[in-house]
């Protein structure tokens, strides 16, 4: 049995280019206007929450200020990211990778249970007898999947004006469009964080291998 | 891994990396009709998921803004709109023209006359800020129905009095943002007649769209039935410059 489903792997690859495009193309919208609100509205400096530092060019996308090419590339990329997100989780639904391995259970729930994992995490060991995540590995991968991903997808379509006016549920969630926006912002900021993690961790636990299993399947 | 990474400079060179690549695809005739073709797919999903005629939502007087942000053109320069300015726009007209029955040219007192919407809504700039104001004004809808659109109109385009750089400001849109109840010729904001960097006299409201669609200083009003030979022919100053969208629901 291979140890990471032809779906997990053409999605980790595809997710992996829309995240990188999307993130970097928001860093360039985000200079449009670099200051963030709470409730709906929010317009001038001294109403905002967090005011941004501008965002070199060497990290956005396009390479040079341009609000009308960057929301052309975050527009489109949204696309492939929504879609493919929907399909990973159908397939991880019917193959049993969510069950199988993201599914808590309940022996890991136990206070010495997760003191033992956290333990042997910052000990560098990672693997765990009998399963594939330990539960901070369940934790950070659910979070991802089933929080923040999703809240991507729903804060920014609660920034369209169009949308807004078919399901205003949508603003209703977050409180209103620059709430939405600011979570947005926050999100994708805790991604990029998760990114990072993400591959420290690979780097110390045999990147060679992971990587190779992440593209060929390897071996359970 | 054996000795410390620059990991800092890894990161920044495959972000490089990854911008111009971008840079190229978008270059590339293929990739700039993919990405064109995007405005397409949005508004496709928007027809899907809603109707394009849902009212945007309408708030209470408490939730106005303390101010309303202007934007773009906030004094529009040229000795017509000065010259108007300063005599209070009493001699202000709105020509309605182009694929019409009965061409007008409506004064301010005549529109004020006409039937009025007042409706408090959220405006949504593509830089990313809101503001809450009340509107108040003739629905578009309104004034179509009075000079008759002929068969052939397909789009209402609004010319306006502010020149930006080298053209004036225009912008365009299609007969279901037209006839919606919420599209309106405003006059007012905030129960008072429009500021100048609000649009004084006359502004377009077209909530459910970006900001940069509701055209300001507007003297025209005008029924084509192609935006093609129109500034550019991609709809409005900023899609013919800028190359924003021209359905900006997104």
């Amino acid at each position: 049995m291979n140890r990471h489903a032809l779906s997990t792997r053409l999605w980790h690859w595809a997710n992996a280019v829309c995240l990188v495009v999307l993130f970097l193309s928001g860093l360039n919208i985000s200079n449009a206007h670099p200051w963030l609100y709470w409730g709906h509205w929010g317009f001038a400096p001294e109403q905002a929450w967090l005011h941004l530092p501008r965002f070199p060019g060497w990290m956005t996308i396009p390479g040079h200020y341009s609000l009308a090419g960057a929301r052309l590339w975050h527009l489109f990329v949204a696309w492939p990211f929504a879609v493919g997100l929907l399909l990973f989780m159908l397939a991880a639904l019917v193959n049993g990778h969510f069950r199988r391995d993201l599914a808590l259970r309940r022996g890991e729930w136990r206070w010495q249970a997760i003191r033992a994992d956290v333990a042997e995490h910052l000990r560098g060991h990672f693997a765990r007898e009998g399963a594939k995540f330990n539960l901070l590995q369940k934790l950070a991968y659910g979070l991802v999947i089933f929080l923040a991903l999703p809240l991507m997808i729903l804060t920014g379509l609660a920034m369209s004006p169009g949308m807004d006016a078919n399901w205003p549920v949508l603003v209703d969630l977050f409180g209103g469009r620059q709430s939405a926006r600011s979570l947005h912002f926050l999100t994708a900021w805790g991604l990029a964080g998760f990114l990072l993690l993400h591959l420290v961790l690979v780097l110390l636990s045999g990147p060679g291998r992971q990587v190779r299993d992440m593209i060929t399947g390897g071996r359970v | 891994m054996t000795g410390p990474l620059p990991r800092r400079g890894v990161l920044a060179g495959l972000a490089a990396l990854v911008v111009a690549g971008c840079s190229r695809i978008a270059a590339s005739g293929p990739g700039a009709s993919l990405l064109g073709a995007v405005e397409g797919w949005n508004r496709g999903l928007h027809d899907w998921l809603g109707r394009r005629t849902s009212l945007a939502r309408e708030f209470s007087l408490e939730d106005i803004s303390p101010t309303f942000r202007g934007n773009g053109t906030v004094a529009p320069d040229g000795a017509f709109y000065r010259h108007h300015r300063d005599t209070g726009f009493r001699l202000w007209t709105l020509t309605v023209t182009g694929l019409v029955e009965r061409p007008l040219a409506l004064t301010l007192d005549q529109l004020r006359a006409m039937p009025q919407r007042t409706q408090i809504t959220r405006h949504d700039c593509v830089e990313g800020w809101s503001a809450i104001g009340q509107w108040s004004g003739v629905p578009l809808t309104h004034i179509l129905h009075l000079a008759g659109l002929k068969p052939e109109a397909r789009y209402i385009v609004f010319r306006c009095a502010d020149t930006m750089g080298d053209a004036p400001y225009y912008e365009s849109i299609d007969l279901i943002d037209a006839f919606h109840p919420q599209t309106l010729v405003a006059h007012s904001l905030n129960g008072a007649p429009l500021p100048v960097e609000n649009g004084a006299p006359l502004r377009m409201r077209i909530e459910r769209q970006l900001g940069y669609k509701h055209a300001k200083y507007v003297h025209t009003v005008e029924a084509v039935a192609s935006l093609a030979g129109i500034g550019r022919g991609k709809g409005g100053y900023w899609e013919d410059r800028a190359g924003y969208q021209w359905y900006a629901g997104i």
